[in-house]
């Protein structure tokens, strides 16, 4: 009712430089983004507290299971499909659109590598395999998108519905390939056949034994590392990266300067599907060598949070899943060590999302930097005026 | 509590005014959108807030209606001082507001809007409504039924129910929000005199416009805002004894000080609107043809229907109408945003029906949009990067793929330069910028390389006065080089000063075409209510 834009408007003489905020930069930025993380570590140490553990000696488990000793070879392999997830993750949201089909995705992507990864590897050189066992993954991965891609590009349905829905087929679907045509019969559960630990991605020299397969950090984590600099790159100097921004920030605006928005829309889905069928090969490729039936490790719920902690940037999102590889592989020891169940850690990324949600909300009040929403969907959330 | 407007005037001396504002303030981040305003109107005036865009009427209003509360500064209503702190004050204080846009709801019929707010008790008092109803209809000279939905009634007929409406709890004091800016010329006749009736019983009016013309025809007083303040009034012996050329200058001297010479001729400070003079359009095959061309509208619009027209090079075409009766479709259609269900649309006499929007901007199609924050720019985005956003992925601002911000920056200074725009740099966020300023950016864009056939929708709406001089001298000095150009305004006097045949839309038909002249804009009107042409 206000008229905003009469204030706005105002002649040149009256206007004041935009305000800027009370705070410098790197302060915000430390605010904005660990803020969230310290709180929910300090709350999580509260709820330790209030079900008789030790917090201290839960947080130092978490610290010795996940970096110390070997440990932080473990959490550096975690990080890899993490990365991967991340990026794909990343390169959608930007363009405002919310592919939370990740699950199914990369079950399907594990489960088919997984299928006909032994038999490929029995015709084929061990290099020839791993290469085309990637792109296999990065195609059923992104070929998973596709129906809720078609139909927001064509029709505008909302992809938060479809991809979940096609989550849920594409989970069921890995299973009755587990249980069906990819069954290895040898063995009691339902599983795929078992990759030879020589036809698995190879070992980063100078970790593990040498010679040894099956030792060491795999080369999953500089794949990752790669994937997502490129992908950084992508999105930050390309003329592809200005277009799913524009996207992102209003689809009138991307149709009224001309952009062919359903193919934009399109190619945003696959890429990311892709990298999310990419984090699967890594994973299956790098530490199991095969699926077994209702596995589903639930990689890309774990990312989200921060996936918007770091804005959507995905050089700062490296650090940030580095954080919860850690946690993750720690907190299998710690939670086990304090008899609690491993769904506590979920608590915890519960906890950073809930502390997030306040931040944002303080943050908006009281003018504490860049918000983690994109504009399209702070749009969409609150269409309140600041004034 | 329903008593007639007349019969509520408590025995006030005549001199104690209806309303007093003194030394409001009111400050926004980054502006100062009220400055020590001070106003008072009296029972039976029509007190006229002049200003431009930006003056911080709409502001001033927002507080006196309990939307806003001020910084600084005191209300006296009836010499009684006041604290509005909510729009439930204010109502019970007698101040209603009718503002720009309807605020009614369409579905329901006039009487069910107007007891909307009735909270007593289960039953509806419908006898009493129609009573009242009826009672204040009377008051105003107006006719409605009372049982129509509203969504039926004319946008005049809806403002005269918003009147009702803002009257019906006895109120004392009338705002009217640039009451005129939707209304056919007929329109604004009738709500003249309403206003007429108003007075008679006592009602204080504020009426908010920012047209010069409407202020002298319609005010007892006239009050100046410029930039927050109150830069001058001109009381009623003024308005009386002046002769109607010596007030104009008089408010324009105000309204600009120094700068009254450079917005000289702009419709909106002429004291009537008139059709301008006839220009020489050279006799060649149209530019761009309309034939038949149809097209859905999105959501509630109305989309177009068998919409023909043709544009020569050189010619401005207007397109008049009230907002909402297929303008956008129309636009849209030309610049290829939506698909045609029917028609064809020709540039050069071949079809381009099939072609994307970016092959369109090609060939020298260009839209400026009304929409400006919503379709035309980023406004996270910098102005450098705003201004190659229909360039994305070419030479040279793109290399291999690559950006190169160099080059960028570089022809968005250039840009910056040539249009005028007043930013603190070009890597500036566009979204900080003023109205006028983004709008310029887009002119830069679209305009800035070759244009054959130019859309201006609502090209000046929200500008202030200088930058609509500028904008319009640009489409005639862009139409003089050759373009091809279709200015689609709800802005009636815009229309008038600027185009050579003006088309009139309604409810997504093109209800008639009209040659500019002395006569055209009483045919228009008459064809933006749905008669036909003249």
């Amino acid at each position: 009712m206000i008229d905003l834009a009469d204030a706005a408007t105002a002649s040149p003489a009256k206007r004041i430089a935009p305000h800027r905020s009370r705070i410098s930069r790197p302060l915000e930025v430390l605010i904005r983004s660990v803020g969230p993380v310290l709180l929910a570590l300090i709350a999580g140490g509260i709820l330790l507290l209030a079900l008789g553990r030790n917090p201290i000696s839960f947080y130092g488990d978490i610290y010795s299971g996940g970096i110390l000793q070997s440990a932080w070879q473990d959490s550096v392999m975690r990080t890899a499909p993490l990365l991967l997830i991340a990026s794909g993750l990343i390169l959608i949201f930007r363009a405002n659109i919310w592919n939370l089909g990740y699950d199914g995705q990369f079950l399907l992507a594990a489960t088919v590598i997984a299928g006909i990864g032994p038999g490929l590897d029995l015709r084929l050189p061990t290099w020839l395999t791993l290469i085309v066992l990637f792109v296999v993954a990065a195609v059923v991965g992104g070929l998973w998108t596709l129906i809720p891609a078609l139909l927001k590009a064509r029709y505008g349905v909302n992809e938060i519905i479809t991809t979940l829905m096609m989550s849920f087929i594409g989970i069921s679907l890995a299973n009755v390939l587990i249980k069906g045509p990819f069954q290895d019969f040898s063995r009691n559960t339902p599983q795929t056949p078992t990759l030879p630990l020589n036809a698995m991605l190879p070992s980063i020299p100078g970790t593990g034994t040498p010679n040894v397969p099956g030792t060491g950090v795999h080369i999953g984590i500089l794949i990752a590392l790669a994937v997502t600099l490129a992908v950084h790159y992508v999105l930050t100097r390309t003329s592809f990266g200005l277009k799913l921004q524009v996207l992102g920030a209003n689809q009138r605006t991307a149709a009224h300067v001309g952009l062919n928005v359903p193919r934009l829309i399109i190619t945003a889905f696959l890429l990311s599907g892709a990298l999310v069928g990419l984090a699967a090969a890594v994973e299956i490729l790098g530490i199991w060598g095969y699926v077994r039936a209702d596995w589903n490790p639930a990689f890309g719920d774990a990312v989200i949070p921060f996936v918007f902690l770091a804005r959507l940037n995905a050089l700062a999102v490296i650090p940030f899943v580095a954080f919860y590889a850690v946690l993750s592989i720690g907190g299998d020891y710690a939670t086990q060590n304090a008899g609690l169940p491993v769904d506590f850690l979920l608590v915890l990324v519960g906890l950073i999302l809930l502390f997030m949600t306040i931040t944002e909300y303080v943050g908006r009040r009281r003018d504490l930097g860049a918000s983690y929403l994109t504009d399209g969907l702070r749009e969409a959330v609150g269409r309140k005026q600041d004034v | 509590m329903s008593q007639n407007p007349a019969s509520t005037s408590q025995p006030a001396a005549a001199d104690v005014p209806a309303v007093e504002l003194i030394g409001i303030t009111k400050r926004f981040p980054g502006v100062v959108a009220n400055d020590d305003v001070s106003l008072a109107v009296r029972h039976g005036e029509v007190h006229c807030l002049l200003g431009e865009n930006g003056a911080g009427k709409s502001t001033l209003m927002s507080i006196l209606s309990g939307m806003l509360s001020p910084d600084a500064g005191r209300i006296r209503i009836d010499g009684r001082e006041v604290r509005i702190d909510a729009p439930q004050r204010a109502l019970e204080l007698g101040i209603g507001m009718v503002y720009q846009h309807s605020m009614l709801i369409p579905a329901l019929t006039v009487l069910e809007n107007l007891m909307l707010g009735e909270s007593r008790g289960l039953r509806l008092p419908i006898e009493e409504a129609r009573r009242r109803f009826e009672e204040l209809s009377a008051t105003l000279g107006v006719q409605i039924e009372p049982r129509t939905v509203t969504a039926d009634l004319a946008l005049g007929q809806q403002q005269q129910v918003e009147i009702i409406k803002a009257l019906w709890r006895g109120s004392r004091v009338l705002i009217l929000d640039e009451p005129t800016s939707m209304l056919t010329p007929q329109g604004v006749a009738d709500l003249q005199k309403v206003l007429v009736r108003l007075k008679e019983s006592g009602v204080a009016c504020i009426f908010i416009t920012h047209k010069l013309h409407e202020a002298l025809a319609i005010g007892d007083r006239v009050s100046i805002l410029k930039q927050g303040r109150v830069a001058g009034t001109i009381d009623e012996q003024t308005m009386h004894t002046r002769s109607h050329h010596e007030l104009q200058s008089m408010i324009v001297r105000m309204m600009f000080g120094d700068e009254a010479r450079a917005v000289s001729g702009v419709a909106e400070l002429e004291d009537e609107t008139v059709g301008h003079r006839a220009r020489h359009v050279p006799d060649a095959p149209p530019l761009l043809e309309l034939d038949g061309v149809s097209a859905r509208g999105e959501g509630h619009g109305t989309g177009i229907h068998g919409i023909s027209l043709a544009i020569r090079p050189g010619e401005i075409v207007g397109i008049a109408g009230v907002d909402g009766n297929g303008q956008r479709e129309l636009a849209d259609a030309i610049a290829g945003q939506i698909g045609l269900t029917g028609g064809e649309i020709r540039f050069e006499g071949r079809a381009i029906n099939r072609l994307s929007v970016a092959a369109r901007q090609a060939l020298g199609i260009r839209y400026i949009t009304d929409d400006r924050l919503g379709e035309g720019i980023v406004p996270s985005l910098s102005v450098a990067l705003n201004l190659v956003l229909k360039q994305i992925g070419r030479e040279p601002f793109w290399r291999r793929g690559q950006i190169q911000m160099g080059a960028i920056n570089r022809g968005a200074r250039e840009l910056v330069g040539r249009f005028d725009v007043r930013t603190p740099g070009v890597g500036a966020r566009i979204g900080t910028l003023s109205g006028g300023n983004i709008q310029k950016v887009l002119l830069a864009r679209d305009l800035a390389s070759e244009p054959r056939v130019v859309i201006f929708h609502k090209p000046t709406q929200g500008l202030d006065i200088k930058t609509t001089r500028w904008v319009r001298q640009l489409i005639r000095t862009q139409a003089e080089a050759g373009v091809s150009t279709l200015v689609i305004s709800t802005d009636l006097d815009e229309i008038l000063e600027l185009c050579d045949r003006v088309g009139v839309l309604f409810r997504g038909r093109l209800a008639g075409i009209v040659e500019n002249g002395p006569d055209a804009a009483r045919r228009i009107g008459e064809l933006m209510i749905g008669g036909q042409a003249a």
